[in-house]
């Protein structure tokens, strides 16, 4: 897959963007779903709640641990894939697909620019 | 991670692309890939764990039997040859020094399996008593221990050609019982245990064949859906079934009486260490309680986090898990006695949040062991 309209976080979350648009979808990445084992619950944030860049907007719980999952951007939540209600493992085998966690619409577009690309991502967990 | 441990069969596993991780002082595999799918696995099918970082010591000769019989709270003075026994051993102040199996092999040879983490302690514990001329041995780093677990497990043994000569004793060993056959001019010891609530065997062979067993064991399962198991899947598994397990539900402070193991205290035997304690305190009924909750919600209360009845602290969690047989966030807590009841309101401290709690009993998964 291609991964040039996509961003990365720190924390390991993806963010995929289009030009002309402020909605952007987000999820964790494949190196985190894979740490982190399989996933049986994730605690969303709630539609129309407003985000801040990097600060905590869920959890999520594997079986052998917890982890918080932080906003890569500032925004409003706009939609939350519901889906992984019932089946959370969806994250552990489509982490950039199917699994994405919500859309957020960005309140500050230059905030893409303070995020990594890709090979850097990539880089920065030792794979790279 | 100085002077790591690792069993027979550490390469393999790492070759298999196992997660490894380190547990007691030995490198072992949490995964092969997915926890729940090995959890399913074992519980529909059939799963083969490593389980060698265990500690097992020999107690041999005349006064064997009796030795042990000091040391433990059950009672094994009636024990016939080839049967196995549940069992803790404390102190004289009643707590837990560890949680063991006790394997009457002969009259004059018993095996204890103990936790890797309590090896040496446990040792230093046994050696504390007058051993009337039996001879105490920690073969720990010399074997390894096979667990074959699961409704297909007894399948999967007798097709496999290493047990061809023993084909009927896999079919006929009750639950809790064992046999013993001669491969490679070695003894190898069978018996129908396991801590997963299922159907299953542990095989204990010398290190020098735990690759020759794995091996066949593995290649006679294929047939049968048998997947390898980590330690992950063998967490969620025995907690389903509710057996305790020490660093969770039995630590150095916890009395037999308070986590439901009162089966396994004897209190009318003559004599075991801790006894007048644990008599007393029956008597008294113990302090704390150990208790299952099932939560409102998803979040896992995980070991640690406190109980609150009515906003007031009862108690810590032990253990948690997002049951993947049931399909409910689980948890066994250790609370006090007195706040066991079927009134006020139970919830768990999440992380800054509560989340509602309701008492179930325990056992969460019955198990199908026997």
């Amino acid at each position: 897959m291609s991964f040039e309209n996509m961003r990365f976080s720190k924390e390991h979350e993806w963010v995929q963007f289009e030009e002309g648009s402020n909605l952007v979808t987000t999820g964790i990445t494949d190196y985190a779903s894979g740490e982190l084992g399989d996933i049986v619950y994730i605690e969303f944030p709630e539609v129309g709640q407003e985000l801040k860049s990097m600060e905590p907007m869920g959890t999520i719980e594997a079986v052998k641990t917890v982890a918080d999952i932080y906003a890569p951007l500032s925004g409003v939540v706009r939609e939350v894939n519901t889906v992984l209600n019932d089946d959370p493992g969806i994250v552990n085998q489509s982490p950039y697909g199917e699994g994405w966690f919500v859309k957020i619409e960005m309140s500050d577009r230059s905030e893409l620019d303070g995020l990594m690309e890709k090979h850097e991502y990539d880089r920065m967990v030792g794979k790279g | 991670m100085t002077n790591v441990k690792v069993t027979p069969l550490t390469d393999l596993h790492r070759a298999s692309g196992a997660k490894m991780v380190e547990f007691a002082g030995y490198l072992m595999p949490v995964s092969y890939g997915s926890i729940l799918a090995e959890h399913r696995a074992v519980r529909e099918q059939v799963g083969i764990f490593d389980v060698s970082h265990m500690g097992e010591f020999v107690i041999r000769g005349k006064g064997a039997r009796r030795l042990v019989n000091d040391i433990i709270t059950n009672d094994c003075s009636r024990l016939a040859e080839g049967a196995l026994q549940y069992s803790v051993m404390c102190r004289e102040d009643g707590t837990v020094v560890d949680d063991l199996l006790v394997y009457v092999v002969r009259d004059d040879q018993v095996l204890l399996v103990v936790n890797a983490s309590n090896i040496e302690k446990d040792l230093e514990h046994v050696l504390t008593f007058d051993r009337n001329g039996a001879d105490v041995e920690n073969v720990s780093d010399e074997c390894a221990l096979l667990a074959v677990q699961g409704p297909r497990c007894r399948d999967v043994l007798t097709s496999c050609p290493l047990f061809d000569d023993v084909r009927e004793q896999v079919e006929r060993t009750a639950y809790y019982h064992g046999f013993s056959f001669t491969h490679g001019g070695s003894e190898i010891l069978v018996s129908r245990t396991g801590y997963t609530g299922e159907l299953g065997f542990e095989i204990l062979v010398p290190s020098n064949l735990a690759v020759e067993f794995w091996e066949a064991i593995t290649q006679a399962g294929r047939d049968y859906g048998l997947v390898p198991v980590g330690l992950g899947a063998r967490d969620t598994l025995r907690f389903e079934a509710s057996f305790c397990l020490f660093g969770h539900e039995l630590n150095d402070d916890t009395s037999p009486l308070e986590v439901g193991l009162g089966w396994v205290v004897k209190l009318n035997k003559e004599r075991f260490r801790g006894i007048e304690t644990l008599r007393q305190e029956k008597k008294n009924g113990p302090k704390r309680a150990l208790v299952g909750f099932e939560l409102e919600g998803r979040n896992i209360a995980r070991q640690g986090y406190t109980v609150l009845k009515d906003g007031v602290e009862i108690g810590k969690v032990t253990s948690g898990a997002f049951s993947p047989t049931m399909k409910k966030s689980l948890c066994m807590a250790l609370i006090e006695r007195s706040a066991k009841g079927t009134e006020g309101v139970y919830e768990i401290a999440i992380r800054g949040k509560t989340a509602t709690a309701r008492l179930t009993p325990l056992p969460f998964y019955r198990s199908r062991a026997k």
